[in-house]
């Protein structure tokens, strides 16, 4: 709020959201009113306790959900109206995701998991036809993850940190413009959860990826450029920390 | 591609899918195998009829029949003689069979066509059906070789195996008499000469216990006396019996297989009574020796029909005009160059064959009803096997709801990476047509080594449970007859595929229009 920007700078802002969730007879106000701009590069990080909208904060910008009352502005356009088929491609093309509990397909290896977007992007011909040049590039990002050794592995063959490196890579493979990373360390040990951070700040640093984290964790929080701090629905305030 | 790889995968993965292609397999290969012994056991059947009947057949309304086959057969040229290959005369009536079975006279209702053997052979394959001419099989075995060669047109007279058998029996015979008539001679000094009447009338009737007992005594006796030169000589009358009405199946209690109890054989006599064609009918009755028994394999037909030469039935009915001399005939077989053209054949004929003295039909239309039955049964028992598949079907739905809920959380992560609905809808609808292409291929397949195999695999059947499955006394065919058309293999087919991706319609749905994040929330 406080934050005044220059506009251009804006990439993905919510306006006024709200989000009610039936919970049996019950509704439960989740989110109420929350403003929120993120800058094109920043790596924002969302802190709250559990209950507090933060996860849902996430869905409704990562367009995995849509908003009862607001909006969802994408470079100054709204996109949480459009039609379903350009929400999917947006989700595809714009937005990766990386989850708590990795959510890695168990049929597929880890080539194969982090081939999965391009494989949705494109039609079987087109796939085909380009299948070297997407295999170099998956692997490519398999590197970058560190995970070279472990293409032709099953997720149930993977340490935890593993999978979590091979769910970026995958959320990193279709070359979004925002990382949506929802408790990324949440499943794993300090020390490997700290390689992951280590991981995002590396890629937020040299790919100027937009990267959006969720946490509970004080710590983890800290390492992002900005910290918003969400409870009950609403934002509570957002503290700038100092570049270092 | 997501959609092939991971349909693919979940094909590998998944065991319980494996359930579901069993099941539509089995629906498939047993939909093939009872089609095709189904279609096999009909056509043949069709085979048979057709055989004996002929292609087109024009009746009279009357025994008596019509004057002059020769004009007949004419007129029938005349307005179809394009698509003619073959006509014969033929008389049909009601009649009688009597016979001497073990010591007992035997009475059966039979319907007499009266027949030209070389003209009827032109309009069917009456070889085929006459004993004399195929061999005889037990245990998939020759067991007698055929008695005449192919190349011998169908004629009234005995075969070589026939002709000795009738020599044999009348001998034997004259033999009996001899020894009875000293017998009686040396036991009764005072000949009463009505019980010798009798004796020589009915020689087997004093001997009632005696196997070899000749069932025909009576006729040869006749026979000798008219014809003192060939005491061998044939009845003026010549039939074909049907196999049903001079044999009966029975068990035989050392090995417990069915056997064939043969009661008259060729070169045996038989007495005929028919009705004249005089106004009013009366009765008529004349001897015939059995030249042939046929087997056509219809029951209908093998424990009814008697052919017999036609110019005796002719005679013997008074069917001769006194004032020209010609014979008269009930009916007419035709033989057709193409039988499609059938109807059109028929129409012609009607045209000629004035509808108050004749009925035209092709043989479809002569055994309507039976050929409706038939259809009416395999209809329904495709519509029952059909149920199998359907209920292959609600497997794969109940297995696929399953899995759908499984794979919950897959979907979500799906809709996440930006896979649309219909995308997530695609995954399941192309896994249920895996299923269906995967259990109806290899259902073909195994249908189709199943229906090739079939008489091997009723074999061991029979080795195993140690009872015959498919007796051939009781059914005629020396093996299981099938026929496999494709366009039935390949509808079989298609259909379960439907029914599999028709069953996986309503889970790949609700797969579609699950909500992301709840998805993604199921742990």
């Amino acid at each position: 709020m406080n934050q005044v920007l220059t506009p251009p700078a804006i990439q993905l802002s919510a306006v006024a959201l709200d989000k009610t969730y039936r919970k049996g007879p019950e509704e439960v106000n989740v989110l109420r009113g929350v403003n929120l701009d993120v800058r094109r590069g920043e790596f924002l990080s969302i802190i709250g306790r559990s209950g507090s909208g933060k996860s849902t904060l996430l869905h409704l910008l990562g367009l995995l959900d849509s908003p009862d009352i607001g909006e969802i502005r994408l470079e100054g356009k709204r996109i949480d109206h459009l039609p379903a088929k350009t929400r999917d491609q947006l989700r595809n093309r714009v937005f990766g995701f990386v989850f708590q509990f990795y959510h890695l397909l168990p049929e597929l290896t880890v080539l194969e998991n982090v081939l999965s977007p391009l494989m949705i992007r494109y039609s079987s011909w087109e796939y085909w036809k380009r299948r070297k040049e997407l295999q170099d590039k998956a692997q490519e990002m398999i590197q970058e993850v560190g995970l070279s050794h472990r293409l032709k592995h099953r997720p149930n063959q993977l340490s935890g940190g593993e999978m979590q490196r091979a769910a970026i890579a995958r959320s990193l493979v279709s070359e979004p413009e925002i990382l949506l990373a929802d408790e990324p360390t949440g499943n794993l040990d300090v020390e490997t959860g700290k390689g992951i951070i280590e991981l995002l700040n590396r890629l937020n640093s040299e790919r100027q990826l937009t990267i959006m984290m969720v946490t509970h964790d004080e710590a983890i929080a800290e390492r992002a450029q900005r910290i918003v701090r969400l409870s009950k629905g609403q934002i509570e305030n957002i503290r700038e920390r100092a570049a270092g | 591609m997501y959609k092939t790889l991971l349909c693919q995968r979940y094909l590998r993965t998944r065991f319980i899918a494996l359930a579901s292609i069993i099941s539509v397999m089995l629906g498939v290969a047993t939909m093939i195998v009872v089609n095709s012994v189904m279609s096999g056991f009909s056509s043949q059947m069709r085979d048979r009829i057709h055989g004996l009947l002929a292609d087109v057949v024009i009746e009279s309304h009357s025994y008596d029949g019509v004057s002059d086959p020769d004009l007949q057969i004419r007129i029938a040229r005349e307005v179809a003689d394009d698509y003619i290959e073959a006509i014969t005369p033929t008389v049909e009536v009601y009649g009688m069979l009597n016979f001497n079975f073990a010591g007992q006279w035997i009475t059966k209702p039979v319907t007499l066509i009266g027949i030209e053997p070389e003209g009827k052979a032109k309009v069917g394959p009456l070889r085929s059906f006459l004993d004399s001419y195929n061999p005889v099989y037990a245990e998939n075995e020759i067991s007698r070789k055929a008695l005449r060669p192919d190349s011998e047109q169908p004629n009234w007279n005995l075969s070589k195996d026939a002709v000795e058998y009738r020599r044999e029996k009348i001998d034997r015979q004259k033999w009996y008499e001899e020894q009875l008539a000293a017998m009686e001679q040396a036991e009764t000094p005072l000949i009463d000469p009505a019980a010798a009447t009798v004796e020589s009338e009915n020689p087997e009737g004093a001997m009632p216990n005696d196997p070899f007992a000749d069932p025909f005594g009576d006729s040869t006796a006749a026979n000798a006396d008219s014809e003192p030169a060939d005491p061998y000589a044939l009845m003026d009358g010549r039939v074909y019996v049907g196999v049903g009405l001079v044999s009966y199946p029975y068990r035989d209690p050392e090995t417990g297989k069915m056997k064939t109890m043969m009661m008259a054989k060729p070169g045996d006599d038989v007495k005929i009574s028919t009705v004249t064609a005089g106004r009013p009918p009366s009765h008529a009755a004349y001897q015939a020796t059995i030249v042939d028994v046929f087997k056509s394999g219809m029951t209908e037909y093998d424990s009814n029909l008697v052919f017999c030469n036609l110019d005796e039935l002719q005679e013997v009915r008074g069917m001769l005009s006194p004032a020209t001399g010609k014979r008269a005939i009930t009916s007419l077989h035709i033989k057709l160059k193409d039988y499609t053209q059938a109807s059109d054949v028929v129409e012609r004929l009607k045209s000629a064959f004035p509808p108050d003295q004749f009925v035209v039909k092709t043989w479809e239309q002569k055994q309507g009803p039976l050929l409706a039955a038939v259809e009416v049964e395999s209809a329904i028992l495709n519509v029952l096997l059909f149920l199998i598949i359907a209920v292959a079907g609600f497997g794969i739905l109940a297995i696929f709801y399953m899995i759908v809920v499984e794979k919950t959380r897959d979907i979500g992560i799906l809709k996440a990476l930006g896979a649309s609905s219909s995308g997530i809808m695609s995954i399941f609808l192309s896994y249920g047509l895996s299923l269906g292409v995967v259990g109806s291929g290899v259902g073909v397949v195994l249908g189709l080594l199943f229906v090739h195999y079939i008489n091997e695999i009723e074999d061991v059947i029979t080795w195993v449970t140690g009872r015959k499955v498919f007796d051939e006394t009781i059914y005629y065919f020396p093996e299981i007859p099938t026929a496999v058309h494709p366009s039935m293999v390949i509808s079989v087919a298609l259909g379960a595929m439907l029914i599999a991706v028709l069953a996986s319609v309503f889970p790949a749905r609700r797969a579609a229009r699950m909500h992301p994040v709840e998805s993604l929330r199921r742990d």
